[in-house]
């Protein structure tokens, strides 16, 4: 505070001085106010701060008391009042001298005293009704400062029942002369509204006069009224709509008076007015929508980006498009603004960008993905309040894909910045709700506190309580509810040892023992007192002070307390040195004394609570003998229903050969390398979860752990293809870590919110690294990867994806994961579909001989490697050569075509096996191959198999629990859950004809009669000689057939029926209605996964054509 | 609308202090405590907006501040006033004080307060915007000054 008081004192002569020198009656060096504040600025303490202002007040009552005291020196006296006022002392006995002040004084005067009146009081005040004569009368004068004093008192504060009284000269106001009379008596009205609706409902029409005002201030003012009135009720206030855009419209145009310029801005607080009530207006009413295009176009065309007030508008202007009935190029111009805040270095800019940005993705969650990066550099921000509305951001995309990460990062969120709240805010919360509140809250808590691993954020948060707790303990404890006093000792009892006892080890055993001490606290909570310090004893000096009190208490005539001293001293014998046996064997006796005479052995107390039991329903008693019978009998039972997996038999006996080094280095013949593999050494089955962080932080994990246990230098390698696989070290820049780190938190946090944000992180300049993870969970991101040459696959994605699509599983939003450094020119390809696809990932395969095909039974994946210059179908594996097959399709290959993907599904009698082929096309030969295959819902399981040396083959199969259908040709429900059929597959139209047709009544009755539905727009055709509606209707038609059943205007009505499968002959009826540019689709069926599964259908249909 | 208008110093002494809503004498003190306590601890790089305390309605209102040399100028508002906007109107109200103080400083408000509160009136008037423009401002400013001096002479 020194400095202040330095910096004050020295400026004081000189402004003193010219205050003097400006005469105008303000302050002398003499004058009291401001000896006082001299006085103030030279105290050290608040305590000499205190006696300071006393005195002080004293000699101000002494003062107004006096009848000698003119007005002028009142006045004088008010100023001082009003700065211990301020400073928070009381002088309450200064108020009716406001009053009179304001009653009495001249105009100068009654300005001092209005300001004290207001500063002062407050609406129920009492001595406010000795005001309204005064404030009636100043509103009636002819001096217009009187008048604007008086509205001006009136609206900060005015007794609600007076208000009456004032009303009509108020009213009278707005048509007064002045325009500043007028305007604040627009907001005096305003105010009265707020307090007394129903007394200004006569007086709207002059609101409408106040809205027409031919001054803009007046206008302006009266804005005020009607945002909030139409806030309240936006149906009444329609009509206004177009007056409101004219306004807006004049404003941005700029025809008000230039006096209203703010940084050659027009009237910007105005303009930020007019959109909030435009947005209200607009709210889910297109007609009333349509009205304002055309003026938020030109708001947000005529904002350029030069001040901050600017960017006011432009945030109100998108949240004004956003909340009026959509116009598709408006939105897309308002999220283009929404870049520029988010993307702006100042920092209020982005905090709004965000709050705008959560306020879109409510309706458009896509919106965030462009913006990803900032967001997540926003998530580590230092700005807790940047942070916080992060989070909220994030917590408006949350699917069901990037739940889990989202919800780590706010519990981070929490445990870094709200330990203190926490505490806190429980602290205040037991203080208060104390004894009332249902005992699971602080059980809930204590919990909350004893759970989690014992890091260092834990740690803090206990050591934090146990602080806060220390220091409630030294201050007054009478107050404190039994149950805090509870939660504290458990929590002193548990966490003690987290403080550091630099000066006083006993100091928390002391407070427990006063805590004991003390009338107020309850048996209940004394046992539980107790028990803490029996915690604590484990310390000498503990011991001391809990022996005492231990030794006092248990002279305590509560059973509950002498059971607890019992089980305490027990605990306390057995865990700590414990000398005085004396002591132990008096306490024990005096227990056992009181003690004895209680028990009942047989428990006979208990007998009415048994009977109760019993008659209600309850099993008799059991002894510990007889459950353990019933115990055996259950778990026989329980061995019964899981029969062998034949996939896990033949995976282990594949692996023992893939075990052993040695054999593997002789077999390996042309490539020496064995260095992805020795890593491997030593994990007894082929566990895909375990190896699947190939790609870590540091670059490729596998290399960089086998280097310390090979010592086989790279350059060894015979062919000049793999030495530059590459170490980590070899890594581009170790700065580009952080950021693929953010760029893999991006892609788990954005996952599931649009098909293009692969294509937007591959997009990022610099990327060497390309990193999409589905993020459910890292053995969920699928991904097929052998390592080659770097290229990049896009397209493979979609592919594989619609092959699979119509395979085995209708999966939604996929992300490829490409991860290759370019400098180094290690070969990967890289692919990834999305849930239950398959996942192939960078373990070494070798060749070995024999497959053991036969063994398919279920859905399966094979991959076959083939030599080049062969027909595809020659390399079909023996076994499902002769089965019906779908075209080899392929997937992907590379920019020089050495490698290349492709697939097909087989049908199998009782299964579906997808064929993945990876087929050299290259002259050289393959070295080595890392192919691996997961898939997170359907458990792959690899078999490895061969045909020669040179091309490796690998299968591997899904088992996806029996197969509904045996007809090949049928889809393939392939969920574990098999009641739900989550999953539609084959072409829609297989099991969509023949048509459902029904009458438009009913129709009718069935859209009625179903539960599950789901909106949706969808994208319309357009042919030349044909409705959108119609040609949109006809394509689905001939796509799905689909039954059109009627067309009614702009509307339309279609139905369906579920061919095969389990929902099968469950109808689905869609209600299409043409809205702007698009289809509104409402889609409701019985079965809760048909309409998603047709919508999903609906859009690719029309996106093919 | 603005719920709470409050000026402190850089070690948390209350310059200036008006309340738009009824809140009693030891809360409107201890309101004052909890936002000096919420602002001072905020570093110069980060955003000039936060939720309010506890006591002045926590996540309901939003406290908008900025930090000239050795004052904090808080505005306590609710979720109908827009920040930018309110942020820009302490910029106004700094300004107009500058105006009518030439080259304003700590001083002028400890001396002032009645003359500060006059001018505040004169911007917001029972917790509504009044007026933005600081000529208007200064202008009704000063025509009671005026009228103060010709008093004086009297």
């Amino acid at each position: 505070m020194s400095d202040v008081v330095e910096k004050t004192l020295s400026a004081l002569p000189s402004l003193l001085s010219l205050d003097s020198q400006a005469g105008a009656g303000k302050l002398s060096p003499s004058s009291k106010l401001g000896n006082l504040i001299k006085g103030i600025t030279e105290l050290t303490s608040k305590h000499e701060e205190e006696t300071l202002i006393k005195k002080e007040l004293e000699s101000i009552k002494e003062q107004v008391a006096s009848p000698n005291t003119t007005m002028r020196q009142m006045k004088e006296i008010m100023v001082r009042a009003i700065y211990c006022e301020m400073l928070g002392y009381q002088a309450s006995f200064s108020y009716i001298h406001a009053i009179k002040l304001a009653q009495q004084g001249s105009v100068l005067e009654k300005r001092v005293g209005y300001l004290a009146v207001s500063l002062f009081l407050n609406e129920t005040d009492e001595f406010l009704l000795l005001l309204v004569n005064t404030v009636l009368k100043d509103l009636q004068s002819t001096n217009l400062i009187e008048v604007c004093m008086a509205l001006t008192v009136v609206s900060q504060m005015f007794p609600k029942d007076m208000i009456p009284a004032i009303l009509p000269v108020v009213e009278e106001k707005l048509t007064h002369p002045k325009e500043i009379i007028r305007r604040k008596a627009v907001l005096a009205l305003y105010k009265f509204y707020l307090i007394a609706p129903n007394q200004v409902q006569h007086i709207h029409s002059k609101f409408r006069k106040a809205l027409c005002d031919k001054d803009p201030g007046v206008m302006t003012a009266s804005l005020h009224i009607y945002l909030q009135l139409i806030k309240e009720n936006p149906e009444s206030y329609k009509d206004l709509t177009g007056s409101m855009v004219t306004i807006l419209r004049q404003v941005v145009g700029g025809k008000l008076p230039l006096d209203f310029n703010y940084h050659s801005v027009p009237a910007p607080w105005l303009q930020i007015q007019l959109l909030r009530i435009l947005a209200y207006l607009g709210k889910e009413d297109q007609g009333t929508s349509e009205m304002m295009y055309d003026v938020l176009e030109e708001s947000l065309r005529r904002a350029e980006m030069n001040h901050n007030i600017t960017y006011a508008i432009l945030f109100e202007c998108v949240k004004t498009i956003y909340t009026v009935h959509p116009k598709s190029q408006l939105l897309e111009k308002a999220a283009e603004c929404i870049g520029n805040f988010v993307l702006s270095p100042k920092i209020n800019l982005k905090y709004l960008g965000l709050k705008a940005l959560t306020y879109v993705v409510q309706q458009d969650a896509n919106l965030a993905l462009p913006h990803q990066m900032t967001i997540i550099e926003c998530l580590d921000h230092s700005d807790v309040i940047i942070k916080r509305e992060t989070l909220e951001l994030l917590f408006r995309i949350t699917n069901a894909q990037n739940v889990t990460v989202i919800v780590e990062k706010m519990l981070e969120f929490l445990r870094l910045t709200y330990n203190v709240w926490f505490i806190q805010t429980m602290n205040s919360v037991f203080s208060l709700g104390g004894d009332v509140m249902q005992p699971d809250i602080p059980n809930n808590f204590l919990r909350l506190l004893a759970e989690g691993v014992d890091n260092v954020e834990d740690r803090q948060l206990r050591l934090f309580a146990v602080d806060s707790y220390v220091s409630l303990l030294q201050g007054e404890t009478a107050k404190l509810p039994q149950r805090f006093l509870q939660v504290i000792s458990w929590v002193l009892g548990e966490y003690s040892y987290l403080r550091e006892e630099e000066s006083d080890p006993g100091s928390v055993m002391r407070l427990l023992a006063r805590l004991l001490d003390q009338r107020h606290t309850s048996t209940e909570t004394r046992s539980w007192v107790l028990g803490a310090m029996t915690k604590l004893c484990s310390s000498p000096v503990y011991t001391a002070i809990y022996w005492q009190n231990l030794h006092c208490y248990s002279t305590e005539r509560h059973w509950l307390y002498k059971t607890k001293c019992l089980s305490s001293l027990f605990k306390l014998y057995l865990t700590t040195l414990i000398f005085e046996v004396d002591l132990i064997i008096s306490c024990l006796s005096w227990l056992w004394c009181c003690f004895i005479p209680q028990v009942d052995s047989s428990l006979s107390f208990l007998d009415g609570y048994v009977s109760d039991a019993l008659a209600a329903g309850a099993a008799p008693y059991k002894s510990p003998h007889q459950r353990q019978e019933d115990l055996v009998q259950e778990k026989a039972l329980s061995l019964e229903p899981y029969g062998l997996s034949l996939p896990v038999s033949l995976s282990s006996c594949s692996i023992t050969d893939r075990r052993s080094p040695t054999l593997l280095s002789m077999s390996s013949g042309l490539s020496g390398n064995s260095t992805e593999l020795s890593h491997q050494e030593g994990s007894t089955t082929l566990k895909l979860e375990g190896v699947k962080r190939v790609w870590g932080k540091d670059g490729y994990l596998a290399q960089q752990q086998s280097a310390g246990e090979t010592p086989t230098p790279l350059v060894e390698l015979p062919s000049p293809l793999l030495s530059p696989q590459s170490p980590p070290s070899q890594k581009p820049s170790s700065g580009l870590e952080p950021d693929q780190e953010k760029r893999q938190l991006a892609s788990s946090l954005f996952v599931g919110l649009g098909s293009h944000n692969s294509v937007c992180l591959v997009r990022l300049p610099s990327t060497v690294w390309l990193f999409i993870k589905n993020c459910q969970s890292a053995n969920q991101s699928n991904v097929v990867k052998s390592l080659f040459k770097p290229f990049y696959i896009n397209s493979c994605q979609s592919a594989l994806h619609n092959l699979l699509d119509s395979t085995t599983v209708a999966s939604e939003g996929g992300a490829a994961t490409t991860t290759t450094p370019q400098q180094t020119s290690q070969r990967t390809l890289d692919h990834t579909t999305s849930n239950g696809n398959p996942h192939v990932e960078g373990t070494e395969q070798r060749v070995e001989a024999g497959g053991p095909l036969s063994l398919i039974r279920g859905n399966g994946m094979v991959a076959v490697v083939p030599p080049r210059d062969l027909p595809l179908t020659s390399h079909l594996p023996a076994e499902l050569s002769g089965l019906a097959r779908s075209e080899f399709t392929p997937l992907c290959s590379d920019q020089d075509s050495s490698l290349a993907l492709s697939a097909c599904r087989v049908y199998k009698e009782d299964a579906l096996v997808l064929l993945v082929f990876i087929s050299n096309n290259n002259d050289s030969a393959l070295h080595q191959m890392v192919l691996q295959l997961t898939c997170k819902e359907l458990e792959v399981y690899i078999f490895q198999t061969g045909l020669n040396n040179k091309v490796p083959l690998f299968f591997s199969e899904i088992p996806v629990g029996r197969s509904r259908n045996q007809d090949r040709n049928t889809r393939v429900s392939s969920n574990r859950d098999l009641e739900k059929p989550r999953i539609f597959c084959e072409s829609f139209r297989n099991f969509c004809s023949p048509p459902l047709t029904v009458s438009t009544g009913d129709y009718g009755k069935m859209w009625l009669s179903f539960s599950h539905d789901l909106k949706q727009n969808l994208r319309l055709v357009t042919t030349e000689h044909q409705e959108p509606l119609t040609a949109t209707l006809d394509a689905l038609k001939g796509k799905l057939h689909l039954h059109v059943v009627d067309i009614i205007g702009s509307e339309g009505i279609v139905a369906c029926r579920l061919l095969q499968g389990p929902g099968q002959g469950q109808p689905c009826l869609l209600h299409c209605r043409v809205h702007a540019d698009s289809l509104a689709v409402w889609l409701r069926s019985p079965v809760p996964e048909l309409p998603d599964s047709l919508l999903y259908h609906c859009q690719k249909a029309l996106t093919e054509t | 609308m603005i719920k709470a208008i409050l000026i402190f110093n850089n070690h948390g002494k209350p310059r200036l202090s008006k309340f738009y809503e009824h809140y009693s004498e030891d809360t409107e003190q201890q309101i004052i405590r909890e936002t000096f306590h919420l602002v001072s601890k905020r570093d110069e790089n980060v955003c000039n907006f936060l939720e309010g305390g506890m006591l002045i309605g926590g996540s309901e209102n939003k406290l908008i501040y900025r930090h000239y040399a050795t004052l904090y100028f808080v505005f306590c508002v609710d979720s109908s006033e827009s920040e930018l906007g309110i942020l820009d109107l302490i910029q106004v109200f700094v300004e107009t004080l500058d105006k009518c103080f030439e080259n304003v400083c700590e001083l002028d408000l400890i001396f002032h307060v009645d003359k500060v509160h006059n001018i505040l009136a004169e911007m917001v008037m029972g917790g509504m915007v009044l007026e933005t423009n600081m000529n208007e401002i200064i202008t009704q400013v000063d025509a009671q000054n005026k009228m103060e001096k010709s008093e004086v002479r009297l």
